[in-house]
């Protein structure tokens, strides 16, 4: 193990300062904001609202669609405005990820659409975006089981780091790349895992440690959604 | 749901005693306030909100080729995203022609007032310029884009700050402590909507959905004196000369009064 | 649990306060509002095997023995009996197709309006596009509903004017037998109908006295989860009186 201190003083299953609030944007049915330290995100919700072309319509439940983006000065280069593979792969994740808990069987026919935004990227994008889009979508009264929090747990130098920062996502040892990031995302309740993405090299036994790790942060992510929402006004 | 052609009539009869459902005189704007550096990535941002109406600006710099018939002169390119979590009329896709439409008036505002000192911006003649790509997002719309993403613009412009060249790479995240090139020549844009006979400044939605017309003026100061950089006229009615000439009026008394409540802002920073 | 037993059974003034204090908690989709077969799930909630869930934002609400969940926010689901205001966006050969604001469409059909429209009649002048009208949900279909306008108290609006709110914050806006909008009525001198579709129309004869019901409502909607409501907007409504 190379990586014995983190770049930024945290303990190893310390996230980062967490921030959340709910109701960031009033036209919205549901809007809310999210960010793990300086990795900022906002989602917003309209519906269920009607769905067009008529061939797109279920007519057992309501559907969900989500776009994720980044903002294009989010991130050291600029991201040209418009949608990219990353951001499309990232918004159908993000769907597997918060479907499981959605119930829009009353709703058939329509769509609820879902607009991740990414204000400031530092790792952890799509982990930001979700958490956002959970307390949005409870915010503008869709019916869920559960909420869903999500965070990156990376496998850095031969230790488990919970929450990675850019710096880590790009760590080396004598020029070889040696980090795997992990971007999971829990039901907070069930705790079962509805998104699971891994780049790296990684062996089955750190990988468990890690999705342990993870878990343990979703945990207070879920303290952190159920205040932010309870504190609406 | 839009509103009701009774509230439009209500609104109209409101106007005719000189008064706004949210108690505010016709060319009043709602509280403004200003927050920089909203996102660190950018070499400079800002985060405006105007009542209700919240847009994020940020300026992305590099360098490139200036353009052949400008060789000494840095490069402004202004877009708009009007993303769809902002209003539920805004569709996901290509950009609608009101996105393009803003991004062009704010972008005419900055370019013609001579706030940007581009000659400032070139590093090598005729072949390497900085580059600003200043980007323009409404995330809460709530009436009067126009004005406040040319708010929004102006205050992240003047908040920014070149990044370190190293020949002709920029080193991103590393800033020097050079801000932009600017002048004092900074564009405000005020833009009138038109109800029935009377004109409002900084409309709610609800006002909005009631205007027939608007005009935008993006105005200027140099060397004390007020001057108009850009016109753009939108929405469906046509305006009389005397109705342009009352708005011309009113845009230079009440661009005094905004650029006050602009720099008011800025100077809690 | 057995908190709230004690305090339901004792009858003074103080315990029911405390009650429906203990009522007000907001609770988030997913949180466990029982547990044990002391309730029974009621609206927007379900049983997880032992426990009983909230399924939706909003209020838990005891009652007797069951638990529901009160909703805050949420699109307004037409239901058979509604009283909604709606606007006419399109009209047919047969009659009117309606925003009620819901994702579902409504139509008023010919054979549900009120007085004899004759063969071939332009429907616009009954109903023009644009207008506002007060009407009845009579059924609830797979895409959409069908309303009436033949009963009393339904039928074009044609003065005032009208705001949308949340149609989950309609029963407060209404308040217990009409107790909350009566004052407001009362002490603006407004008429005021409120939709269930969250659609209000206020008509009054002075601006602004419609202006200060709407901020009365707003106020409603803003701070629907306190209690002492009624007494807070009446303080509102006393202290604008000139």
């Amino acid at each position: 193990m190379t990586y014995t201190k983190r770049f930024d003083g945290r303990k190893f299953d310390e996230m980062r300062e967490i921030e959340a609030k709910v109701g960031v944007i009033p036209r919205a049915d549901g809007s809310a904001y999210f960010a793990f330290g300086d990795t900022k995100a906002i989602a917003a919700v309209y519906g269920p609202r009607p769905l067009h072309p008529v061939f797109l319509q279920n007519p057992e439940k309501g559907i969900i669609r989500v776009y994720y983006d980044m903002l294009s000065f989010s991130v050291n280069e600029r991201k040209k405005p418009g949608p990219a593979r990353r951001s499309m792969e990232i918004s159908y994740v993000t769907k597997k990820a918060l479907e499981p808990i959605i119930n829009l069987s009353a709703f058939p026919n329509t769509v609820t659409d879902v607009f991740i935004n990414v204000i400031q990227a530092n790792a952890s994008t799509r982990c930001a975006g979700i958490n956002a889009a959970s307390m949005a979508l409870a915010q503008a009264g869709i019916p869920m089981t559960d909420l869903v929090g999500a965070v990156s747990v990376g496998f850095v130098g031969g230790a488990i780091a919970t929450d990675v920062i850019k710096e880590e996502e790009d760590y080396e040892e004598d020029g070889e790349k040696m980090v795997s990031d992990i971007a999971m995302a829990f039901l907070l309740r069930s705790q079962k895992l509805s998104l699971l993405q891994l780049d790296g090299k990684i062996d089955s036994e750190n990988l468990k440690k890690a999705i342990e790790a993870a878990k343990k942060a979703c945990a207070k992510i879920y303290e952190v959604q159920k205040k932010a929402l309870k504190e609406t006004k | 749901m839009e509103i009701s052609e009774l509230t439009k009539r209500r609104i109209l009869d409101y106007l005719e005693k000189g008064k706004r459902f949210d108690g505010r005189s016709p060319l009043e704007y709602r509280d403004i306030s200003i927050e920089l550096d909203y996102s660190k990535n950018a070499e400079g941002s800002a985060r405006v909100k105007v009542g209700d109406t919240e847009v994020v600006a940020g300026v992305k710099l590099s360098v490139g080729k200036p353009y052949t018939d400008s060789p000494n002169s840095g490069v402004l390119v202004t877009t708009t995203e009007l993303s769809p979590m902002a209003s539920e009329r805004f569709e996901p896709g290509p950009p609608a022609i009101f996105s393009v439409e803003l991004a062009r008036i704010v972008d005419r505002g900055i370019r013609e007032s001579g706030f940007i000192d581009f000659e400032k911006l070139s590093v090598k003649e005729g072949e390497l310029v900085w580059m600003i790509n200043l980007d323009i997002y409404p995330i809460n719309d709530g009436g009067n884009l126009i004005d406040v993403s040319a708010i929004a613009a102006v205050a992240a412009l003047s908040e920014a700050v070149l990044p370190k060249l190293e020949g002709d790479k920029v080193l991103f995240g590393e800033l020097t402590t050079k801000k932009l090139p600017l002048t004092d020549k900074m564009p405000l844009s005020l833009t009138f909507y038109k109800i029935g006979k009377h004109f409002v400044l900084d409309p709610t939605t609800e006002e909005e959905d009631a205007s027939e017309a608007r005009l935008t003026l993006a105005i200027s100061t140099d060397k004390k004196e007020d001057f108009i950089n850009a016109l753009q006229k939108g929405g469906e009615d046509p305006f009389t000369i005397e109705e342009t000439n009352t708005i011309i009026d009113n845009a230079f008394k009440m661009h005094k009064k905004l650029k006050e409540l602009f720099n008011k802002e800025m100077k809690k920073k | 649990m057995e908190k709230d037993k004690q305090t339901m059974e004792e009858s003074t003034e103080n315990s029911k306060i405390i009650v429906e204090e203990k009522k007000r908690e907001l609770v988030v989709p997913g949180e466990i509002v029982s547990s044990g077969s002391a309730f029974l799930p009621g609206e927007n909630t379900q049983k997880e095997g032992d426990e009983i869930i909230a399924t939706r934002f909003g209020l838990l609400d005891k009652e007797g023995r069951l638990v529901k969940v009160i909703p805050l926010s949420g699109i307004y689901l037409p239901r058979m009996g509604n009283i909604v205001i709606g606007k006419v966006e399109d009209i047919t050969f047969n009659g009117w197709l309606m925003n009620i604001n819901s994702p579902y469409k409504a139509f008023l059909p010919i054979s549900e309006c009120q007085g004899f429209i004759r063969k071939g009649e332009d429907l616009s002048t009954i109903f023009a596009i644009g207008d506002m009208v007060i009407a009845q949900v009579i059924a609830v279909k797979a895409k959409g509903v069908d309303l009436t306008t033949r009963d009393r108290g339904l039928h074009k609006i044609d003065n005032g004017l009208t705001m949308t709110i949340n149609s989950s914050k309609v029963p407060r806006v209404i308040g217990k037998q009409g107790s909350m909008v009566s004052m407001i009525k009362q002490e603006t001198g407004c008429n005021i109908v409120v939709g269930q579709n969250g659609v209000v129309w206020i008509r009054g004869d002075e601006i602004e006295k419609e202006l200060l019901a709407k901020e009365a409502i707003n106020l409603i909607t803003e701070k629907s989860f306190t209690d002492g409501l009624t007494d807070k907007v009446q303080a509102f409504l006393e202290s604008k009186r000139k």
